[in-house]
């Protein structure tokens, strides 16, 4: 158990030191950030200057080893644009991202799961027939689509909630809370329910197929046969079963939540980490993309090796080094 | 002294709480909020530390400067300096005002002035396109100073407008001397988040991304004309969320409304939609140096070095249609490389050539190319109004006469450093005067490049002596007329011999609520000195 974690975390750096070498290589070509910090009217002159200043003029080889030699000892340098250390930009916007993303998962799983689970018991009702169709489009509808057309009817037309921010935070050490304020939970939904759409017709599609499929097989008949009950052999032993497919994807899904959880948080103006990074984008401010794009890697590695942990639990044949097995 | 009893204490409290609500009270009836959004989160609080017109703006309202533009007529009026005088050409001496205090209390000295002018031509700074020229800053007494430059300075009231202060003292004692220094990774300088100026508007609160505070400083040293007492700004990235937020009452006041919802803002009965001409003249740019244009099929020439051809696809251009169709009114067509505000600028210059096809096509004939030729074209798709969409209009027209553009768009941090590597042979620019004045175009556009600002964004590498005297003469000359004389030549050498094709100036639009009252200016920032919420 030991030697498989340690493993995965030294894939982990591998697959980081591989995503930080793509981005320095893609780097090169996002442009030049000293066109911003000077403004238009600056010499040829002045902007050399603050170029070699920033070492924005040595070559790529000597900019990536800098920067892999300043994270290993967790530094990530300066952000151009905003003067403030990365690592401090990051650890502010974090708590919004997460907040955001968990938010919108468990919506996903508290609504996708039994609309699946409905949707395979009582297939062909209407009300089923309407749950596949809405979820088609769900699936179909880009975010930023749903997330304007949210704010058109419900900030905009009936005013029911805010169109963008993060409303009152209330700070706990580090980490600052939207979820202790009625204001912060306005402001969350509007948000977390167009980030969780998508999630949610994957999830209620997924449990449906499994479901239908466990179903179908024979210990579910003597199970019936048993005479256990509806009830029973619904939850007690279908749901379950179809459980670890909808873990590994919900699990892949919520890394997605949190690493693409930037076109939410542009449209909504949600102050987390894809609304730094696109700001990082436009600003060429290399330092900010960098770290972002290497905590992101680090953020799947990690729920991937959760997700892996999981089935250990779940799956009774894949604790190995157990004696026998039934 | 008296001993605290009980009851002192009891009577005190009282007081206090009295006190506290009749402040609570009349604060709740005074209060005026002002809440507005633009596209753009400024990055730092630091004055020097990015040369950025809505941070520079937004700086304003906490940190002031010497000198200040009227929001109204644009002429350079007092603020914390009361009068200046020429001492030599080279040494301007300035009154500071008496009586004016930083948002700590502290007053407002020679020695602030010396050292927030000090700052900005430091090493580490990034507003030393504000201070060329500039010497060395001398205090003369506790509230006089002298600026001494490296030569005679006609524009250095206008530079002065930019330079804002701050407090010495507090400099010192939190570690911000001097502007931030992106190598240090070690620090970050505590003037990056924080302010201490003399303005109307103290920094209250600031998140990056959700909301900046200021409130009004009570101990301002001047007349507030508007009514706000607190000014909340919001960044909101999504042009749409922009104006739903205004529609739905959650903002006061967009800055950048995109145009197509123009109409529909426009219709609405609650808001109001005020237009102003920017600052910033929208114009092309052609490579007048290389001998052969990569991406052409002229081999072994350069057409674009040839004036007729320059006119040629300058009169191909239906001006009048870009502005009806692509920028939907939003501008005003111009002749001229600067907007009517800038000094230099003339009735005269600003006419046009006129739009002819069959013109167009003679001269391209004379010029030996009757059946037109390839070119290549660029163009930035995130920078101007538009951008993107007026270069597909002018490649539509260049094909009429049969000149076939090769059209790339790029994004603003690919496309700057691309033609300042001189790499394009045909490139849109927009240009803005902050200084107000012709020479800041001319120097930057229209001389032969070479050193301190000398045609640092003449990326066609245009060049002709006249225009080089003309603009060394005007970087020194302080007799005004004959200044202004020498500017509108420079302008008209630049329309005759076709250095650019000027297109248009940018019209800005700013949309809010009904009960709004502001004053537009030219350089799109709004003067928080002059907001009334009705």
């Amino acid at each position: 158990m030991l030697a498989f974690i340690l493993q995965r975390l030294i894939q982990a750096v591998v697959v980081m030191v591989t995503v930080a070498f793509i981005a320095f290589l893609l780097f090169q070509y996002v442009g030049d950030p000293v066109v911003f910090l000077l403004g238009q009217d600056a010499t040829k002159a002045q902007i050399d200057e603050l170029r070699s200043d920033l070492g924005l003029d040595r070559s790529f080889v000597v900019q990536f080893g800098h920067f892999l030699a300043n994270a290993v000892q967790g530094e990530f340098g300066l952000s151009l644009r905003q003067g403030a250390k990365v690592s401090g930009l990051i650890a502010e916007r974090l708590p919004a991202t997460l907040e955001l993303a968990l938010v919108a998962a468990t919506l996903a799983l508290a609504i996708g799961i039994p609309m699946g689970v409905y949707a395979a018991l009582r297939r062909g009702t209407w009300i089923s027939q309407l749950f596949m169709t809405v979820s088609l489009l769900g699936v179909s509808l880009p975010t930023f689509l749903i997330g304007i057309l949210l704010i058109l009817v419900f900030a905009v037309m009936l005013g029911w909630f805010p169109s963008f921010g993060r409303g009152d935070v209330v700070k706990m050490g580090w980490w600052s809370s939207g979820l202790m304020t009625a204001k912060g939970w306005q402001h969350i939904v509007l948000p977390a329910v167009t980030l969780a759409i998508f999630q949610l017709t994957l999830i209620m599609r997924l449990v449906r197929a499994e479901m239908l499929e466990v179903l179908r097989t024979d210990y579910i008949k003597f199970a019936r046969a048993r005479g256990l009950s509806n009830r029973a052999i619904h939850f007690g032993h279908a749901l379950k079963n179809t459980l670890v497919p909808v873990m590994t994807i919900t699990g892949l899904q919520l890394g997605g939540l949190i690493a693409f959880a930037i076109i939410t948080e542009t449209v909504f103006q949600w102050p987390g980490m894809g609304l730094l990074f696109i700001q990082a984008v436009t600003f060429a401010d290399i330092p900010v993309m960098a770290a972002y794009l290497c905590l992101i890697a680090l953020i799947f590695v990690v729920i991937n090796l959760v997700v892996d942990l999981l089935y250990f639990v779940v799956d009774p044949r894949l604790r190995v080094g157990k004696p026998g097995g039934h | 002294m008296n001993k605290l009893t009980p009851r002192h204490v009891l009577s005190g409290a009282l007081m206090a709480s009295l006190t506290l609500a009749g402040l609570l009270s009349a604060s709740l009836v005074q209060a005026k909020p002002f809440k507005w959004a633009s596209a753009g989160e400024i990055s730092t609080w630091d004055i020097h530390s990015q040369n950025n017109a809505l941070q520079n703006g937004i700086h304003a309202a906490v940190y002031e400067s010497l000198v200040y533009y009227n929001s109204r007529t644009f002429k350079v009026e007092p603020m914390l300096a009361t009068s200046w005088s020429l001492v030599t050409p080279s040494q301007m001496r300035m009154n500071l005002r008496k009586g004016v205090k930083f948002h700590d209390g502290s007053d407002f000295t020679a020695d602030d002035a010396v050292y927030s002018l000090t700052r900005a031509m430091s090493k580490t700074s990034n507003f030393t396109p504000y201070v060329t020229g500039f010497d060395r800053i001398v205090k003369v007494d506790n509230h006089t100073i002298d600026i001494i430059t490296k030569g005679p300075n006609p524009v250095l009231l206008r530079q002065m407008t930019e330079l804002r202060m701050m407090s010495k003292a507090w400099a010192e004692k939190n570690n911000s001397v001097e502007p931030k220094d992106l190598k240090n990774v070690a620090q970050e300088t505590f003037a990056n988040r924080n302010a201490m100026g003399t303005g109307p508007f103290v920094l209250k609160q600031w998140v990056p991304d959700q909301k900046m505070v200021l409130a009004k400083n009570p101990n301002w040293w001047g007349q507030m004309e508007g009514n706000v007492t607190e000014i909340i700004y919001t960044p909101i990235r999504s042009e749409a969320t922009r104006i739903a937020a205004l529609l739905s009452g959650e903002v006061d006041l967009v800055l950048d409304p995109s145009p197509q919802d123009l109409p529909r803002l426009r219709s609405n009965g609650n808001l109001r939609v005020i237009d102003g001409v920017e600052n910033r003249t929208i114009f092309l740019g052609m490579d007048q140096h290389r001998e052969e244009l990569p991406g052409s099929n002229i081999k072994g020439k350069n057409p674009l070095k040839d004036v007729r051809v320059r006119k040629a696809l300058y009169q191909a251009i239906d001006i009048n249609t870009i502005n009806r169709v692509t920028m939907r009114g939003l501008s005003q067509p111009t002749g001229a490389l600067v907007a009517p505000q800038v000094d230099g600028w003339t009735e005269g210059v600003h006419k046009r050539f006129p739009f002819s096809v069959d013109e167009s096509k003679a001269l391209l004939t004379q010029a030996g190319y009757p059946n037109g030729f390839e070119v290549d074209f660029a163009c930035p798709n995130n920078r101007y109004i538009n951008d993107e969409e007026i270069c597909q209009a002018i490649t539509a027209m260049w094909a009429k006469v049969g000149v076939r553009a090769k059209l790339r768009t790029l994004p603003l941090v690919t496309y700057f450093p691309m033609i300042q590597r001189y790499e394009a042979s045909i490139y849109m620019l927009g240009w803005g005067v902050p200084t107000f004045d012709a020479l800041y175009s001319l120097q930057s556009l229209t001389r032969t490049v070479g050193t301190g600002g000398d045609g640092n964004y003449n990326v066609g590498r245009y060049t002709n002596q006249r225009m080089d005297y003309i603009v060394d003469r005007i970087k020194t000359e302080i007799d005004f007329p004959v200044r202004n004389r020498l500017m509108t030549e420079g302008l008209q050498l630049s329309n005759d011999t076709v250095s650019h094709i000027p297109l248009h100036n940018q019209i800005i639009p700013w949309a809010m609520k009904k009960n709004i009252d502001v004053v537009h200016r030219a350089d799109n920032r709004l003067d928080w000195r002059l907001i009334k919420v009705n």
